[in-house]
């Protein structure tokens, strides 16, 4: 449903504010979202400002060097810091993407904003509940189906018929498309989102794949896939330059196509 | 653990806008202005046929700057939500879904809708 306002325990209120570094001629601020589960308290706002002469250029070397130096108690999620394996998505400077792959120089504003992904269940800090999200993706059997008897060897594919997965097969499912589309934001409960249909497609789009009927099947529904009213949040965010508005339309356009 | 609900993180108080999702909800904010706007068409046009005492009433209530603004806004309305619709007709056909494609076209769209309700009124303002 939607709801414009935030919940009553979700209201964010002030937080601490960290000294700026001695001695420190480049410094950039941080304004960090925080929530501890066992304190009772509402989700606030904590500011720190950091040496960038003593700091890795992204966004990401900017938390953990927070929470090495500064503030232990700072939790998010990273792992690969080259952008491949899609953990330390969160909203930065207003926009989702990978903490990894944002330069901190490439921050529009004066201070560098970080909240979790948006409209979703807050676990700690810049920690979200995926549970929905990866139930969603199982929800498309995200997996090659077939039908004909194997073959002698492996299922092989055209040079043509490969590239027809290039802008889907990249997608890391790191969920920043997802939680930047308001109508997830309203309907999370029914309607699967741009992560997750751009994963079916890429599925429908497979030429080794035999089920495409029965995953449009499973797609045609009010809620499902036509929440999407390409608002192009998906692919204005997405860190990997990938689009999931076009793997709605396509999905859209087969629908349609095969009652004709 | 902590028990209790978990927060709901920020989404519209936190996301910084993009063309494009203005123009999303403008799309729908135009709608529901047009349906509105219908209202006060049929009641104009069960006006003209009531004869010219209930005319009078319309004439009354919208000849003044305030109904010539609501007009106005109709107007303005129904081009942004016209153009607009041209621009999810050619998406629903596959087309224009790069990112920067879509920005254009939202620039586009703004430009004829503006266009055309300048273009409409100083047809009105010679003609009336």
């Amino acid at each position: 449903m939607v709801e414009f306002a935030l919940p009553k325990n979700s209201r964010i209120e002030a937080g601490k504010s960290h000294a700026v570094p001695d001695g420190a001629s480049r410094t950039k601020t941080f304004r960090i979202f925080r929530y501890e589960p066992e304190d009772g308290k509402n989700p606030h706002i904590d500011t720190y400002t950091i040496d960038l002469d003593d700091c890795g250029p992204m966004v990401l070397d900017a938390l953990i060097k927070i929470k090495a130096e500064t503030d232990s108690t700072l939790t998010f999620r990273r792992s690969c810091r080259e952008g491949i394996c899609g953990s330390c998505s969160m909203n930065i400077d207003g926009h989702n993407t990978l903490a990894c792959t944002k330069a901190i120089e490439d921050v529009a504003g004066d201070d560098v904003t970080v909240y979790p992904l948006p409209h979703m269940s807050v676990i700690k800090d810049l920690v979200v509940d995926f549970t929905q999200f990866w139930a969603q993706y199982e929800s498309i059997e995200p997996w090659l189906k077939t039908y004909s008897t194997d073959p002698a060897k492996e299922r092989l594919q055209s040079v043509n018929d490969r590239e027809e997965l290039d802008g889907l097969y990249e997608c890391i499912l790191c969920a920043c498309c997802s939680t930047a589309c308001p109508s997830y934001w309203w309907n999370s409960d029914r309607y699967l989102g741009p992560a997750v249909l751009l994963q079916a497609y890429r599925w429908i789009a497979d030429s080794r794949d035999e089920a495409t009927g029965e995953r449009l099947d499973e797609l045609e529904d009010p809620f499902k896939l036509y929440r999407c009213h390409t608002i192009m949040n998906c692919t204005n965010t997405c860190p990997k330059g990938l689009n999931p508005a076009r793997a709605i339309g396509e999905i859209k356009k087969l629908v349609v196509e095969r009652r004709i | 653990m902590a028990q209790g609900a978990r927060p709901l993180s920020p989404h519209l108080q936190i996301y910084r806008w993009y063309l494009t999702m203005a123009l999303s909800i403008g799309h729908r904010a135009s709608g529901v202005a047009l349906t509105v706007g219908l209202v006060l068409f049929i009641w104009w046009l069960v006006a003209l046929a009531g004869g010219p005492e209930s005319f009078a009433v319309v004439q009354a209530v919208m000849h003044n700057f305030f109904g010539w603004l609501v007009l106005f806004g109709f107007t303005a309305a129904l081009f942004f939500h016209a153009a607009n619709g041209v621009r999810h007709l050619v998406w629903d056909a596959g087309y224009g879904f790069d990112k920067e494609v879509a920005r254009q076209s939202a620039i586009v769209t703004l430009a004829v809708a503006g266009g055309l309700t300048i273009l409409f009124w100083l047809l009105v303002l010679i003609v009336a």
